[in-house]
């Protein structure tokens, strides 16, 4: 196969030359060109994610680097092939973090991959997502142009946040190049208290202790077990185990990273895993026997055999949206939430302003997205 | 008054730009008889002398009447104003409490101006939740109000906050003085209720704390009403901190304040608020509220922290520290509450301080990275001398946010021109050193010549293709925003100095 990219490696329709901005740019104009889906690939840790596509694989780990990064600033610009793990290093050197506590599914997961899923780890509800702490991103359209949206500083109003835009957006309205994020100091301690509970206490109890000023980080529920941890200086901790109750969890480091990264035993299961995200005061899920709660009641991992639109129409009625997470390998049915009508015919018409030809990551959200 | 007092000069190009045929379109009265049969004949006003209160927002150096002005209570009744409008391919400019400072409510002289102060209800607090839902006329400040006996807050807190309206919070990404560790309006909100401009309703974002598809929350919140109009809001609410506390240090050199902030910020500490003011803004805000400001400094920095008193506690005596390592002349802690709100009264009267030693000002706001502060600031000065205009300063030092305040007497002739002049400039050396021309007040009609500056043609290509996706006839607040790129053409023509172009030596993309 040929290609206009110099020193294209064409390997088992594996485009891997991507290394500059200028060999991607060169690679998307000739797929766009040639009306060539691509499925954008960072480390492939997130594979899994989204509706399975075809497409010749854009191999972007290898533009990768972290530019910038002035920890006075609170800010970090990094190539999208850049290894979280290398990120997250150069930030505890600094005595900082990424404030989203990002999963990373692998360990050599990418931080384009991170962003254009848009995940977000424990510390969400309490200190922001993925696209809270974007800043900035430069990107390749589906027509191979390189663009630049927003910036490297934390306020900006000038146009249209696109970088936010682009988060979650799963590859499907631009090739993400660079990423300037917000990043936060680390605190000073944290310390994880348990207790045990059962789940509607537990429901209730996350909603109580959210509605005080308290420096928790995260709360979770599974198998009995309310945690809940704090982050913050050694006396604002003291002060606040005496509100929260419990014990210190000694294991409590260790079970954040195992619930960030799908590695508790709930997850082992050989069944579709469902993401429903909803209000935190959502009661007691009906169908949910058997469900970890993570985000202080916002995020409800489930494994059940119920249909998928009783699934969607369930977490619709609760006021949120449900995700097919980690399907098995015939999932049947759609893995997103339904859009309205008037939102799709947005998403479609944002889709074709950025990728007319429809050539990235096409279908990998919806059937025309 | 924020803002400056006379006719600027774009405002005359941006007149020219609407080739308006005003009596043709005045004449049509249907779409007056049309509205009146939606809101009422009280909420349709057409006569001149009652329009014109509408004809600025808080930048007054425009203005313009519109042709009608339609004030609906309900989301039923915005909708069908919209079908009524856009089937008659009349534009639309949403306005909120008109306090905005770079012209994003100017109403043009072909369009109807949708004013929302009649939606100005609060809907629903749900406690438990920490939301409220509300309408989009209610007051920034009111919610604080409403929740206050909850024990609960809404964060952002624009120093207009006391008439500004959350529609036009989301329609700026407002942020204020505690944005730094609470986010801006973008990292606040859950959920909107949209009309389109052919008067669909629309959620967007969800109970929640994210939603399926794409981020139309994060597009939607700073669109500057060029996407929809916002006519309901799921604001998130946070439990009042117990304690709050602040530092006051005095400087003798302005750019080791500026190293103060950094040394803060590397260290650990993440303040609730993070300003510094100049010695000309300090000798101002002393003169107007005496706040107990040493007049003799270069500058002050205020630094707050917030959260549980022990925390707070643990995190005061490290940063009194710092600032007397990093070689403040001086510091203060404010012992008690009083002290404390004594301490902020001079910087939150910071602008109507300037306002009384000068018939008129001018206010700037660009944001840079923080490292290129003292740079910026000699660079401001000798700008300033240039220009033989004083320049006071006032810096969200934490964001970077840089609010200079150009001093002018509009009854001079031609010193407003030089005023816009410099202003520009300013804005140019914001973007030289890799900031923006915006941090918080939005472009509007103001800004649209320095985001030529900012943004190449392709990126601002596709700033028009997503309008075109949810307005493709270009009929909600048209002209607004976003430059076209054959204004940013002529206007770069105009901007070659000595046969260079602008920053040559800056990459482009």
């Amino acid at each position: 196969m040929e290609a206009t990219c110099h020193s294209a490696i064409w390997r088992d329709s594996e485009l891997t030359c991507a290394d500059e901005t200028g060999q991607l740019v060169e690679a998307i104009q000739f797929a766009h060109g040639n009306s060539q889906p691509l499925r954008i690939r960072g480390s492939g840790s997130k594979f899994f994610f989204g509706h399975s596509i075809v497409g010749t694989v854009l191999d972007v780990s290898k533009h990768a680097g972290i530019l910038s990064y002035e920890p006075s600033e609170l800010v970090l610009t990094a190539r999208a092939g850049t290894k979280l793990s290398e990120i997250t290093k150069a930030l505890s050197e600094s005595e900082q973090m990424l404030g989203f506590e990002p999963p990373f599914f692998g360990k050599n997961a990418t931080l384009g991959g991170t962003i254009a899923c848009g995940f977000s780890g424990p510390r969400r509800p309490f200190s922001g997502s993925a696209r809270d702490f974007v800043l900035g991103v430069k990107c390749i359209n589906g027509k191979g142009q390189f663009l630049a949206f927003g910036g490297q500083v934390i306020k900006n109003v000038a146009g249209y946040d696109v970088s936010r835009l682009m988060v979650g957006a799963l590859g499907s309205l631009g090739v993400l190049c660079e990423i300037s994020l917000k990043v936060l100091p680390k605190f000073e301690l944290e310390v994880t208290r348990i207790r045990e509970m059962d789940e509607i206490g537990a429901c209730k109890e996350m909603v109580r202790l959210a509605g005080f000023s308290l420096p928790i980080s995260a709360m979770s529920y599974y198998q009995g077990l309310l945690r809940v941890r704090l982050s913050g200086t050694e006396n604002g901790i003291l002060a606040a185990q005496a509100v929260v109750g419990g014990e210190v969890d000694n294991s409590g480091e260790e079970y954040w990273l195992q619930l960030r990264e799908q590695q508790l035993r709930y997850f082992n299961r050989n069944q579709p895993l469902w993401r429903l995200s909803v209000p935190a005061t959502t009661p007691r899920l009906p169908f949910a026997d058997d469900c970890l709660i993570d985000w202080g009641g916002a995020l409800r991992w489930v494994y059940t055999d119920q249909p998928a639109d009783s699934v969607f129409m369930a977490a619709k009625q609760a006021g949120g949206h449900a995700t097919m997470f980690r399907p098995d390998t015939h999932w049947p049915t759609d893995r997103f939430s339904q859009l309205s009508d008037p939102v799709a015919g947005i998403h479609a018409r944002l889709k074709s302003a950025f990728d007319p030809a429809g050539i990235l990551n096409p279908g990998i959200m919806y059937a025309d997205v | 008054m924020v803002g400056y007092n006379g006719k600027a000069s774009i405002l005359r190009e941006l007149c020219a730009e609407m080739t308006p045929e005003i009596e043709k379109i005045r004449s049509n009265n249907k779409l007056a008889q049309d509205l009146r049969s939606i809101v009422g004949a009280d909420a349709v006003i057409t006569e001149e002398e009652a329009l014109r209160p509408f004809e600025c927002d808080g930048l007054t150096a425009y203005r313009e009447l519109p042709l009608m002005v339609v004030l609906p209570a309900t989301i039923e009744e915005v909708q069908r104003i919209m079908k009524a409008c856009s089937e008659n391919s009349v534009p639309v400019v949403t306005r909120g409490a008109g306090t905005g400072l770079s012209g994003g409510a100017l109403p043009l002289p072909d369009g109807v101006l949708l004013s929302l102060t009649r939606m100005s209800k609060i809907l629903e607090i749900n406690a438990p939740a920490k939301t409220a839902r509300v309408q989009p006329g209610v007051r920034n400040l009111a919610i604080s109000e409403a929740v206050r006996h909850l024990g609960l807050y809404y964060a952002p807190d624009p120093s207009s906050q006391i008439a500004c309206s959350i529609g036009g919070n989301v329609a700026e990404n407002s942020g204020g003085v505690h944005c730094l560790k609470y986010g801006l309006t973008v990292h606040n909100i859950l959920q909107l209720q949209v009309v389109t401009v052919n008067g669909e309703l629309l959620t967007v974002g969800g109970e929640g704390l994210d939603s399926p598809g794409y981020d139309l929350l994060a597009l939607m919140t700073g669109s500057e009403g060029m996407l929809g109009v916002v006519v309901e809001v799921l604001v998130k609410l946070l439990p009042i901190p117990p304690s709050a506390q602040v530092v006051m240090a005095s400087f003798d050199d302005i750019e080791r304040a500026g190293q103060s902030v950094a040394a803060i910020i590397g260290a650990g500490i993440l303040p609730a608020g993070l300003e510094m003011m100049d010695r000309y803004a300090i000798q101002a805000a002393e003169d107007f509220v005496h706040a107990g400001y040493p007049v003799d400094a270069a500058a002050i920095l205020l630094c707050e922290l917030d959260g549980t008193l022990e925390e707070v506690r643990d995190q005061i005596d490290k940063v009194e520290r710092i600032l007397r390592d990093q070689g403040a002349v001086d510091t203060w802690v404010a012992r008690d509450e009083q002290a404390r709100q004594r301490f902020w009264s001079g910087r939150k009267a910071a602008f109507p301080a300037v306002g009384r030693i000068s018939p008129d000002y001018y206010c700037i706001d660009g944001t840079i990275p923080r490292r290129e502060l003292g740079k910026v600031l000699i660079k401001i000065n000798e700008l300033s001398n240039q220009y033989n205009l004083r320049v006071a300063n006032v810096f969200h030092a934490g964001d970077g946010n840089l609010h200079p305040l150009i001093l002018y007497d509009a009854n001079k002739p031609g010193e407003l021109e030089q005023t816009e002049e410099l202003g520009n400039r300013i804005l140019e050396l914001c973007v030289e050193v890799g900031g923006t021309v915006t941090g918080e007040h939005g472009v509007g009609v103001e800004k649209l010549r320095p985001m030529c500056l900012q943004f190449e043609d392709a990126v601002l290509d596709h700033f028009h293709a997503v309008k075109a996706a949810w307005d493709p006839e270009t009929l909600l607040n048209p002209g607004k925003a976003v430059p076209t790129l054959a204004r940013c053409a002529e206007f770069n023509s105009m901007h070659v100095h000595g046969g260079n172009l602008p920053f040559s030596n800056l990459e482009r993309f």
